[in-house]
């Protein structure tokens, strides 16, 4: 079954004159379970398909199913319990004022989750973070403890999509290889698809098993990631993508 | 001294790295922000001077030694100390020491209504304004707009005179030409906050914008808000005041401190502390209020105050 079914998305900003299209006439499918990346130079509008998905963005036309529900205008609660996102940056997407207790009883509060309190203390060990985590303020916790926090978070009413939008983008290396395993372990875990966008193929490699390359709001090539590794990229600019990561000191 | 082991083993609990229930968190997060507050010297004064205003307002009658409504027009303007009048007499011979101890609870009661009222309507009409956006935000805007063209005190003048002269009539009056500004402030936090990450993670979670903007958006704007109100507290208490002066507030015999300061304005050159000594109590009352707000907003703020 396909998880995710995008047909002729365009995504646009402004109006009249002003109006810019950040994506243009883009279409891809993702099965139940498979992981897709989504790579691209930053303004290739890689993020900016995540957010329509999620209905951040409504300025769209296009097709989209997500767990074969058909997208529209607005998104419903059920859709919410089946798809959630994890943002770019930690220092960025937890509330200042809120405990991580706070944050987590509340996302499921609104999902009418029983046993909060049970749920909370499992949710911190599944993401690595013991129970002495539970009443710290964002301000307390390290980029990579926020960014565990966000990923127990959007896991609190057992999703079956996430959106990554670069989770790892704004840690230093070392974390990023924790959270780039816990993203792992945890797909394997509750059976999770997962639409990662990331600049860094690297990364995207480590956790796909097919990628999309993006260029200027449209997809250049979609290809899995063992003939990405082959090197085997048909189109130019994925293979000058290619290049220049493999080139670059990392 | 046998006391110490068990506040000893309080403390600790309060202050402990690990909280292991939501209760304990709270008290925990309570005293912490009552150790930042305490620890803010200023704060502490502040807080110390209204509580004495307050004290000395509830207790007035028993403290008071005078009847601040009873004139003895032989013992009219009297210094400081003379005749057993601690703080001397007015121009229709009460003790003003008496006046200004029952004149705090009509200025408390007028400042404590006004601070309900306004920076609340402000606070809903900017958040909603500044979330909802396009055509709501526009109205509002406008509305506040008008509010704003006009000078405050002519404003509130229009009120009372539409509403009737009283003491009551002159908070609402007030209220309704104060909120304008807060709802400035509570719209620009809120277009700096809504489009953040944190709030996009909690509308995926399927929260609605009532939610949003009460439980997330709130307690953000809450700290300018309370700044900005303590730095209008003086400016109420005179407005309430001006208002008294033009009979439109608190009625003459009653002991308003703003209504006092214009009675002894005609005796100010000769006799100086029938103005000074209601205009001191302004003054301390205003700046208590300041100095607590400064500290209330380190306590309110626990990303700056840990910092």
């Amino acid at each position: 079954m396909t998880a995710i079914d995008i047909r002729n998305l365009d995504v646009w900003f402004g109006v009249g004159a002003e109006r810019a299209m950040a994506v243009k006439d883009v279409s891809f499918q993702v099965a139940d379970g498979e992981s897709f990346g989504l790579v691209g130079e930053s303004g290739s509008g890689k993020s900016t398909i995540l957010r329509a998905i999620a209905g951040l963005v409504p300025t769209w036309s296009g097709e989209m199913k997500v767990a074969g529900e058909a997208l529209g205008a607005r998104r419903s609660k059920a859709f919410y319990r089946k798809v959630q996102m994890v943002f770019q940056d930690p220092y960025a997407s937890l509330h200042p004022r809120q405990t991580v207790d706070r944050v987590l009883s509340e996302a499921m509060g609104l999902h009418g989750v029983q046993d909060i309190d049970k749920r909370i203390g499992q949710l911190l060990d599944d993401v690595g973070l013991g129970a002495g985590f539970r009443f710290r303020y964002p301000h307390q916790l390290s980029g990579g403890q926020r960014q565990r926090v966000a990923i127990a978070r959007s896991l609190a009413c057992d999703p079956s999509i996430l959106l990554l939008d670069e989770p790892t983008s704004a840690l230093d290396v070392s974390v990023q290889a924790e959270i780039l395993n816990l993203l792992t372990d945890l797909r394997e875990e509750h059976k999770l698809t997962y639409v990662m966008v990331s600049h860094d193929l690297g990364v995207v490699g480590h956790l796909c098993e097919r990628i999309g390359v993006m260029k200027e709001g449209r997809f250049v090539e979609v290809l899995a990631v063992d003939d990405m590794r082959r090197r085997k990229a048909k189109d130019p600019y994925t293979r000058h993508l290619l290049d220049s990561s493999i080139n670059s000191v990392r | 001294m046998t006391s110490t082991p068990s506040t000893q083993g309080l403390r600790s609990w309060l202050l402990s790295e690990e909280p292991s229930s939501r209760r304990q968190a709270r008290y925990a997060s309570w005293y912490k922000g009552w150790l930042t507050f305490r620890s803010n010297t200023l704060a502490m004064f502040g807080l110390a001077v209204l509580a004495f205003l307050i004290f000395a307002a509830i207790f007035a009658p028993i403290l008071a030694s005078h009847d601040p409504f009873a004139q003895d027009l032989g013992q009219r303007l009297l210094a400081p100390g003379d005749n057993g009048h601690l703080l001397g007499t007015d121009s229709l011979g009460r003790d003003l020491y008496s006046r200004l101890l029952f004149g705090a609870r009509i200025s408390i009661y007028i400042v404590l209504l006004v601070v309900m009222v306004a920076p609340l309507v402000g606070l809903i009409v900017g958040t909603v304004s500044g979330y909802a956006g396009g055509w709501v935000d526009v109205l509002l805007m406008r509305v506040t707009d008008i509010f704003l063209a006009f000078p405050r005190l002519i404003l509130a003048l229009a009120f009372v005179a539409a509403l009737g002269a009283g003491i009551e009539n002159a908070v609402l009056a007030i209220s309704l030409t104060a909120w304008p500004p807060y709802a400035r402030i509570a719209r620009a936090e809120t277009l700096t906050i809504r489009n953040s990450d944190y709030i996009h993670a909690i509308r995926l979670q399927g929260a609605g914008p009532l939610r949003i903007v009460t439980r997330h958006i709130w307690p953000l704007c809450i700290s300018s808000l309370v700044i900005r109100v303590t730095l209008d507290m003086a400016g109420i208490i005179l407005t309430a005041a001006g208002l008294g002066f033009l009979g439109l507030g608190a009625q003459p015999p009653s002991p308003e401190w703003g209504a006092m300061i214009s009675e002894g304005r005609k005796y100010i050159l000769d006799y100086w502390w029938v103005a000074t000594i209601p205009g001191i109590a302004i003054f301390a009352i205003s700046l208590a209020f300041n100095l607590l707000g400064d500290g209330l907003r380190d306590v309110l703020d626990p990303k700056e105050g840990d910092a």
